[in-house]
Formats: C-alpha cells, structure tokens, sequence
C-alpha cells in the first residue's frame, strides 16, 4: 500500500489588486499533481521556486485543504480525517521561521512534545536523543534567537521527529544552510530512510536529490512533467551533449537566436558573478560549436566546453520544455 | 488535557514576559492607567471611590493587555511561521489557542497588583477588602473570563490575516460599555444589553461588590458562565474558522 498518495491534486489561489476598483485574480498553484509514494521510501519533488512544491506538501500536511482532487497519507484522506493524519506525520521545513526564538532550545522542544502529545514519561528522553541526534546537545538551553541558521534548521528537524512519525514532510530543508551544515543535515535525511521512516523531501537542488531519492518527481508550473528513479531521468538526455559557453552580456535577445538554431533542444542561462554561462543541449553528435558562437557574434565569449549531460541537464530540459 | 493547558500557558507566558513590548507594556500601562482614574476620582471623591478607580484601573490593564496583545500575539504567530506549526499539531487547536489568551490575561493580572500598588505609593490608597473570599475569587475568575474573551477574538485573529485591529478597536469602547470606570447607569439605555453580554461587566462588579462590600456571588457566577458560553462557542466556530482558514490559505504569509 502506499503511503502518500496524491490524486489530481490541484490548487487555486485567490489574489485582488487595485484599491477602490479591486479586481480578484486567480493563480493556478497545483494543476493536477499525482504520485504515490511507498513505505521507507525517500521520494523527492524537485522543481524551480514557484513550480507548487511547498502547496502541494502543504496540502498534503493537512494545512491547505485542495481546490479540487484528493490526497490519502497511511490511508487517512488530508481534507476528512486531517487529526489522524496529523498523528501521523512530522513536517520540517526550511528557514528560519516556525521556532519560539525568545524560548530556548529545550523549551521549544518541550512544547512541541506537548502539543504532540508525546507521554510526559518519555518526553525527556525523546529530546535528548534528538538534541543528541541533530547536534545541539549542550546548547539546549540558549535561547533560539542566539542560534545560527544551521542550529535552527536542526532544531526544526528534532522538532518534526517528536513524536516519532512514520512519514515525515521535509519541505525544502537545507535552503540557506552553508555546505557543512547542508551536508550534516543531508545525512541526517538520508538515515531516516534507514530508521524506516517514508521521506518526502521538496527541494531545488540537483545533486541533493541525486544523492537522497530513490525516486523523484520533476515538477514545473504546477505540473509533475517527469516521474523516474534519478538514473532514469538522466537518461532523458542520454542522447544529447551539453555545450558550455561563458559569455559576458548576453542578452534575451541572443538566447533567443541561439534557440533557434536547428537541432538545439534547449538552452539555459546561469548568472555567475559578471558572466553568464549558457548552457546549449543539442542531440548527441551534432556539432554545432561554431554555429553557436557564429550565434553570438559582437558577445563578449570566454571559456567554451562540451559535455556529458547530467541530472541537472535533464532538469534544466525538463522544466524548460515541459508544463505550459 | 488539563497539562496541556497548563503546559502552554507556561511557555507562553514565558515567551510573553520576554517580550520587550509586553514588558514595557505591562509596566508603564498600569501606572498611566491608574494616574488617569485616581486623577479623575479624586476631585470630588473620597477614598471609597479612589478604590472603585483603582480597581477598574486594574480591570483595564487586564482588558488591555488581551484584547491588543491577543491580536498581534496571533499576528506574530503568523509572522515567524509558528501558526502553521501549531495548527499541524495532532492537539485540539482549541487547547493550544486557549493558553495563548489567557497568558495574556495573566499578565493583566500583574496590571491590577501593579495599579494598586501604584495607588498606594503615589496617591495613598488604603487598600481593603470586605469579603476576602469572594475577592480572591472573583479576580481570577475576571481574568480567566477575559482571556475566553481574547480566545473568542483569537478565533477571527486565525480565520482573519487583518482581524488584530478589531483587538486594538474594541480597546477602549469596552473600558466605557464595561463600566470599568463610570457606572453603567450613566450609559445610555441602549448600551446596557451590550453590557451584560459581556463578562468583564460581572467581573467588574464582582472585584467591586466584593472589595467595597456588596452581593458579589451573581455576578461571579454570570462571569464564569459568559466566559465558559464565550469558549464553548469559540470551539464550535473554531473548527470552521480553521477549516476556511486552510481552504483560503491564509495561515501563512507565504
């Protein structure tokens, strides 16, 4: 049976702008997200910011009911039985809201227990096992206010582990920790899975979800456009090379130009500093270097690289072609 | 269920008196408001009226430090993401929203200690009690009817992102419509329904009828039964105020 199970979820939000003539506005978050995820398995919906990552695990932790579809986690439907799913379920997400900052550590951790209704008994041995496990033993009692981002991330992780849930939402954890930190919290998620607790994990970053998800959905706009183990979505461009191109200025207007070249598949432009790298996939054997450069005549050009593609390369096409 | 309560009026308490507003609040406000009501009494009044001053003085911190400090405690929930925390707790949100209010309220308590003792140092008040009993009844049971108010604001604070001004709206009529100040009978006809809807109106008269001698018992007794009336009806709106709040996805400002 699975665990998390997702059905054509979708999800409006209203918005009005204007003052006196106020017009209502309607955003499409969701449209028709569906997957499933089975038990101890570490799933990840990966997607760019604003793809309806976090609406839809909010939908799925109870805290937005769905515009329209349905959602079940261990059998409990999100919108009908939302205490027992609750029961059920931890959710940490990223940031550094969602803690008392004037309470300490420990206090914070106290309260939540509470509130999740962890026996009074086991309430002092539950957090310092978890003070021990996410590494704030010994800094319990400093009030949050005075931690780093690293300390509260992981003191949002002790807290979604309370109660010890068997599924637990991880909702973009590791954004803006440093890469020690983000590595840490990385092998804290990764032995979850091994404690048998089913993980789903939003994030925007490649190589984490290359190195924690057995599975992953690529969501886009609103909408999973590529479902597969990370090997299998590599191998959805297998069959193209990936062409590097440092530029200095490149405007839209030449990225257009370059896209319209014959037999390019996508192109992608990443900001670096003072330059730009764009990223050309084109089909495999097909040498279009030249032409590419021809493209970008009157452009600043530095550094220029062929390629294997990648997990990024396959998200980059997937998010860029997909979902419209 | 009773831990929980008592659990997170605790913690929340604690997170109330580290606040740099709430304490400044709570010191200064007690005292402006008594140095208004003893200044008022005072000209023609003498000491049985500067004690009915001094306790509707101490009602009003009370009264003021939920009715605006409920709000922008929900609002600050909002703000730094615990509201979502809270509502994805297995536990009746009605036990987590509760303690919340009545936190506040028990810092309002502080504001009635602090205005009498206020009263006494600066404008010698003699502070004395007829029946002790009912006084020491009857000023809990204010306080705890005032933080079912605050909990029955709370409730439109969570369905509601902009609801924590009516907190600050409903500051200063409540003072007058309460008479924690002028006696009811002043007000006009038509005020007085409002009045008795309203639990601090009893609490009022009980703290009074108690400490300047009086028949305070029915007054008590109508206190603590608003004041339950306020939470049952609080908990029946709540689950409808959560379930809109979800549905509108406006627990969050994300």
């Amino acid at each position: 049976m699975a665990v998390i199970e997702a059905e054509n979820l979708r999800r409006t939000y209203k918005t009005s702008t204007g003052t006196i003539r106020r017009k209502t506005l309607e955003v499409e978050a969701v449209r028709g997200v569906s997957f499933e995820v089975g038990e101890g398995e570490l799933f990840g919906l990966l997607g760019p910011n604003g793809a309806g990552k976090t609406t839809t695990i909010k939908m799925l932790i109870t805290l937005l009911i769905p515009t329209s579809g349905s959602a079940r986690v261990l059998g409990y439907d999100v919108v009908k039985e939302p205490r027992e799913v609750r029961k059920r379920i931890g959710y940490v997400f990223g940031g550094e809201r969602g803690v008392y900052e004037r309470l300490s550590g420990l206090d914070n951790l106290r309260y939540f227990a509470e509130l999740y209704g962890v026996p009074a008994r086991e309430q002092r041995p539950r957090i310092d096992h978890l003070l021990e496990l996410v590494g704030l033993k010994g800094r319990e009692d400093e009030r949050v206010e005075g931690y780093s981002r690293g300390m509260k991330q992981r003191l949002h992780v002790a807290r979604g582990l309370l109660h010890d849930p068997p599924v637990v939402f991880l909702d973009e954890p590791t954004i803006g920790l440093d890469p020690v930190g983000a590595r840490e919290l990385r092998s804290l998620i990764a032995s979850l899975t091994e404690a048998g607790k089913t993980v789903l994990l939003t994030t925007h970053y490649m190589f984490e979800a290359d190195a924690l998800c057995d599975r992953l959905a690529v969501i886009a706009k609103g909408q999973i456009v590529a479902e597969g183990t990370p090997e299998s979505l590599k191998q959805l461009v297998a069959d193209r090379t990936v062409v590097e191109i440092e530029t200095y200025g490149v405007g839209e207007e030449a990225v257009e130009r370059l896209r319209g070249i014959q037999g390019v598949a996508s192109v992608w432009v990443e900001d670096r500093d003072q330059a730009q790298l764009v990223l050309v996939q084109s089909a495999r054997g097909l040498e279009l270097t030249q032409t590419l450069l021809g493209h970008l005549d009157g452009i600043r050009v530095g550094r220029v690289a062929a390629r294997e593609p990648t997990l990024e390369d396959a998200y980059v096409s997937l998010v860029g072609e997909g979902a419209d | 269920m009773l831990r929980l309560l008592v659990v997170g009026w605790y913690f929340q308490l604690k997170m109330q008196w580290r606040d740099p507003f709430t304490g400044i609040f709570a010191v200064l406000y007690p005292m402006f408001f008594a140095t208004v009501a003893f200044l008022m009494f005072r000209i023609n009044g003498g000491a049985t009226s500067l004690l009915y001053a001094a306790l509707g003085a101490g009602v009003m911190g009370i009264w003021a430090a939920t009715s605006t400090t409920a709000g922008s405690a929900l609002q600050r929930e909002r703000w730094h993401g615990t509201l979502e925390v809270l509502v994805a707790s297995p536990s009746p949100f009605a036990l987590v929203l509760l303690p919340v209010t009545v936190a506040m309220a028990t810092i309002g308590l502080y504001c009635m200690v602090a205005t009498l003792v206020w009263g006494r140092l600066a404008f010698g008040i003699h502070f004395s009690v007829v029946h002790w009993p009912a006084f020491m009844l009857a000023v809990p049971a204010t306080v705890i009817s005032i933080g079912c108010a605050g909990f029955l604001l709370a409730v439109s604070f969570v369905r509601y992102r902009t609801a924590w001004a009516l907190g600050n709206l409903l500051e200063y009529p409540v003072w007058l419509i309460c008479g924690f100040l002028v006696p009811l009978a002043l007000l006009p006809g038509w005020v007085r329904p409002i009045s008795w809807v309203l639990a601090p109106t009893w609490g009022m008269n009980a703290i009074r009828e108690s400490a300047l001698g009086g028949t305070p018992w029915p007054d008590l007794l109508l206190c603590v039964a608003l004041g339950a009336l306020y939470i049952a009806v609080g908990v029946v709106v709540l689950d409808r105020a959560l379930t809109a709040a979800r549905a509108r996805a406006v627990l969050s400002l994300t």
